[in-house]
């Protein structure tokens, strides 16, 4: 129904990454670049790097050649504390949330960044700490309103349905007001509705708050549906790169995804 | 207490009064990030000033309908008043209808404007635009997904309001003069009536109407402004309209919205409202949750509840009623709200309700009885959207589990030889919007309202609605029978899960019995009692022993009703298969199709009536997945003992 907003100039650009853990070829001279405010989605079969290529991204995983290049600097690899400084949020295919904490106390870990007071400070909670906190808990209360879990604000996020856990490590990412988002299959293991409904959030994210995404997807309805421009690897490399209809059409990607005899 | 309203005939004139009256009193309130955020009646009257300028900015004209589709929130009820101020009619329509269903009522009324509560609304509103030509703008509250939208007909509301706001700067004297032009008899809202059964009929009410009848129950109940209510059930069924509009307006009582619709158990402990009103489902449901969170709890806990709830059913109900106890159950009792009523009364969000209604449907004495035994002052009471809600309602101390209470001041009732129940109360629709015919229908010339619902009083002057006209019946000796009031004595218990009775034009009563799986097979783990499967289990004279025991005692309740006393059931079977929409025996809303189930097992009604002791059936079945087959059992047939009517003894 709505327009999607014009995408703008390259946020983020990966140059030549090749990535191997000992024998295995992980990542082999990758290179792709995305565009300001849009939707990018890495896909490919079991095994094809995908995972790889978004540790590569946010510093968890150091890649032996190649360059990655973020809002005009260079680096040869990212660091995970630097990425997150610089605005790089993400979630993970396995949830990696404090199961014992509360959707709410989850929700503020992710502003942890953005908290100047010291510890000291906090436990006393004046001044500047209350002041600081109010203005956190505020921001953890709009992704909470934004995402519709409400009525699981002070439920411990290990009592949840899988698919409510995943919709909360979306919002701890964007507590932190990333620029850009990587998501690690966001809709695996879901039932039609609530891919429906993570469809809709991502959609909303990128739209409200102008985040760019990244996002990695088995799913093929639902990447087709939602990214702008989709990379494609196979095997540790590039075999496709452009718009979903360019992309549905090309004989590559079907040979990778059906198999062909060799 | 007396309500200092005065003359006062519209609902716009009552929000000024309170706004003058009691300017910093709370009005309504709304959580919002996680936070109660408080309109008081001067902020709220000025919200629906600077918008009711903005409205007539965009031209809204007087007489004008106006839909609105919104869940409770602080914004729909400004707009409803706005659009009042200008002498336009609100029409709130069901927020969770599917888009096709809102296009009639938008036809039938030719409406132009509308207010979405977000984009979800937004969305069924364009897609029914082009069924809907006179629909020209849409006014939304939460922007979130409409940035993009470009169509038109769109208005934020913030922009109304916005541009309102300015307008009042200019003219202020204008809307005083507005507000003056209303008067009670005019149309204060057309509230559809679900159409179950034939298309949707909008039912005008007017000013006068809805507050006469508000201020004679808020009268009744004593309700003032330190009452809080909460208003969770949608706005365009006329319960919520009444509590959430009419009644703040005679009473300056706060009314709070819930933060979404899964936070109203939370949203409800943290307000602790004073008046309450939940259809029996909600209640059900509510009793459902403390059981299983008690069947939980560590065994003094539940040594401990299971005592004192003892204590309650024996006590409560008196107590609360006012009637004599003795004293060690005065103690007990004392002893028990400090440990176990306080608390489940807090738990349950209902720890201040003075006063708490049910309606709808009928509700299971057990179920009734559990919350006055814990010191909440339900009742019951009746009424419809074409009454203005309030017929009759239970005074204190007066209350009974199968009642719906004396008529409230104002309303008279009587019945026809059909026992159709007929009203005439100040608070009566105006007319079916476009529908002259289906008014006349419903009211006849001297007034009267035609309710289809039939009934009786009963020894205390109570009003006792037992069925629908169409399908109340005589046995052949021309004793009353009314086959939904015995099924639904019967539904009460865990064990039995429909039930269809049979007596129409015949000498006695019997029953198709339908048992509840889970609730009998739990039964017989207990027992250790094997079974292979719902035909089997069905079919055990243990079973048939229990639902006898079930019946006989709805037998020994009837006998004390000298009305039906003889409608008792004498004969039944328990059916050897579930009943099921699929097969067409029930509707869709799971209500069951006697006349169908009567013919399509004709056999078996055949050998009740004929005195066999069991029948061999042969059936088809529908399965799911579309395939059918056959399937044959022999079925038992039992007597149940009934008993003599008991025409002086009262029910306790």
């Amino acid at each position: 129904m709505s327009e999607r907003a014009a995408r703008g100039e390259v946020v983020l650009s990966v140059e030549g990454v090749s990535l191997s853990f000992g024998g295995v070829k992980a990542l082999q001279e990758v290179s792709f670049d995305v565009r300001s405010k849009e939707v990018r989605a890495i896909i490919g079969p079991n095994g094809a790097g995908k995972s790889s290529m978004l540790n590569v991204l946010n510093g968890v995983y150091h890649p032996q050649k190649g360059k990655i290049r973020f809002k005009q600097k260079e680096f040869a690899d990212m660091d995970s504390h630097e990425a997150a400084a610089l605005g790089i949020a993400r979630t993970f295919q396995n949830i990696a949330l404090f199961k014992g904490m509360t959707v709410l106390d989850n929700i503020m870990t992710g502003r942890n960044l953005k908290m100047r007071c010291n510890i000291f400070q906090q436990a006393l909670w004046v001044g500047a700490a209350k002041r600081e906190e109010l203005e956190h808990r505020r921001a953890a209360e709009e992704i909470i309103d934004f995402l519709e879990i409400q009525h699981i604000r002070r439920t411990p996020v290990g009592r949840l349905p899988y698919g409510l856990q995943k919709r909360v490590e979306l919002g701890r990412a964007l507590a932190a007001e990333p620029e850009l988002l990587l998501l690690d299959e966001p809709m695996a293991g879901m039932n039609l509705e609530e891919k429906q409904d993570m469809c809709r959030f991502i959609l909303d994210v990128n739209d409200h708050f102008g985040t760019t995404l990244v996002l990695i997807e088995h799913d093929m309805g639902v990447v087709m549906d939602i990214s702008d421009r989709v990379v494609v690897l196979d095997y540790g490399r590039k075999i496709a790169d452009g718009v979903p209809e360019q992309i549905k059409g090309d004989q590559k990607v079907i040979d990778a995804y059906l198999g062909v005899a060799h | 207490m007396a309500l200092d309203i005065g003359k006062l005939d519209t609902f716009p004139k009552l929000l000024l009064h309170h706004a003058h009256a009691r300017p910093s009193r709370p009005a309504i309130r709304e959580k919002d990030l996680g936070i109660w955020q408080t309109r008081t009646w001067l902020e709220f009257a000025e919200e629906v000033r600077a918008l009711a300028f903005g409205l007539a900015g965009a031209e809204l004209r007087r007489g004008e309908h106006f839909a609105l589709v919104s869940d409770n929130r602080p914004r729909l009820y400004a707009m409803m008043y706005a659009v009042q101020c200008l002498g336009g009619i609100p029409v709130p329509l069901y927020q969770d209808a599917v888009a096709a269903e809102m296009a009639f009522p938008i036809q039938n009324a030719e409406i132009r404007f509308a207010f979405a509560e977000d984009q979800e609304q937004v969305d069924k509103l364009l897609e029914i635009m082009p069924q809907c030509p006179t629909l020209k703008r849409i006014v939304y509250d939460d922007p979130r997904g409409l940035r993009h939208y470009r169509q038109s007909e769109l208005a934020s509301y913030d922009d109304l309001l916005a541009k309102g706001a300015e307008a009042l700067k200019r003219d202020p004297a204008f809307l005083e003069a507005e507000i003056a032009k209303g008067r009670g008899s005019d149309t204060a809202a057309m509230l559809f009536t679900s159409g179950t059964t034939a298309t949707p009929k909008g039912v005008a009410l007017t000013h006068h109407a809805l507050i006469d009848r508000a201020k004679v129950a808020a009268e009744l109940e004593k309700l003032g402004d330190s009452d809080v209510v909460l208003a969770y059930l949608p706005p365009a069924w006329v319960g919520q309209f009444i509590f959430s509009l009419a009644q703040p307006l005679v009473t300056g009582y706060c009314i709070c919205c819930p933060e979404a619709p899964e936070t109203v158990m939370t949203d409800m402990r943290e307000i602790g409202p004073t008046y309450y009103f939940a259809p029996p489902r909600v209640l059900e449901a509510l009793l459902t949750q403390v059981s299983i969170r008690m069947e939980d709890a560590s065994s003094i806990k539940r040594w401990l509840y299971r005592r004192f709830m003892a204590v309650a059913g024996r006590a409560g109900g008196a107590i609360l009623d006012g009637r004599p106890v003795s004293m060690l159950d005065r103690f007990l009792y004392f002893f028990g709200d400090l440990l176990i009523y306080g608390p489940l009364r807090n738990v349950l969000g209902m720890g201040r309700v003075r006063v708490a209604y049910t309606a709808g449907e009928a509700i299971g004495p057990d179920l009734f009885k559990f919350y006055r035994s814990i010191g909440i002052n339900l009742k019951q009471l009746y009424g419809s959207t074409e009454t203005s809600v309030f017929v009759c309602i239970q005074p204190d101390g007066q209350v009974k589990a199968d009642t719906a209470g004396p008529p409230v001041p104002g309303v008279e009732l009587k019945f026809t030889p059909e026992r159709e129940l007929l009203i005439r109360s100040p608070g009566l629709f105006k007319e079916y919007y476009k529908n002259p015919q289906a008014t006349s229908e419903a009211k006849d010339a001297e007034g009267w309202f035609h309710t289809g619902d039939a009934g009786y009083f009963d020894p205390d002057g109570h009003l006792k609605i037992i069925d629908r006209v169409k399908d109340v019946g005589k046995l052949s000796d021309g004793t009353l029978f009314a086959p939904k009031y015995l099924e639904n004595k019967l539904k009460f218990f865990p064990y039995i899960k429909e039930a269809v009775c049979f007596g129409h034009d015949r000498a006695t009563v019997c029953a198709f019995i339908n048992m509840d799986p889970d609730a009998v097979s739990n039964w017989a783990e207990k027992r250790n009692m094997p079974y292979s499967g719902y035909t089997d289990l069905a079919s055990r004279d243990e079973v048939y022993d229990l639902v006898r025991g079930c019946i006989e005692q709805v037998n020994s309740d009837l006998a004390s009703e000298p009305e039906i006393a003889h409608s008792q059931i004498t004969r039944f079977l328990i059916l050897h298969k579930e009943l099921d929409a699929d097969d067409g025996e029930l509707t869709r809303t799971r209500k069951v199709r006697r006349r169908f189930i009567g013919e399509r097992f004709d056999t078996l009604v055949a050998a009740m009536y004929a005195g066999k002791d069991a029948v061999h059936v042969e059936a088809q079945v529908k399965y799911e997945d579309g395939r059918s087959g056959t399937f044959s059992a022999d079925l038992k047939i039992r007597d149940a003992k009934t008993f003599a009517p008991a025409a002086a003894k009262k029910a306790a």
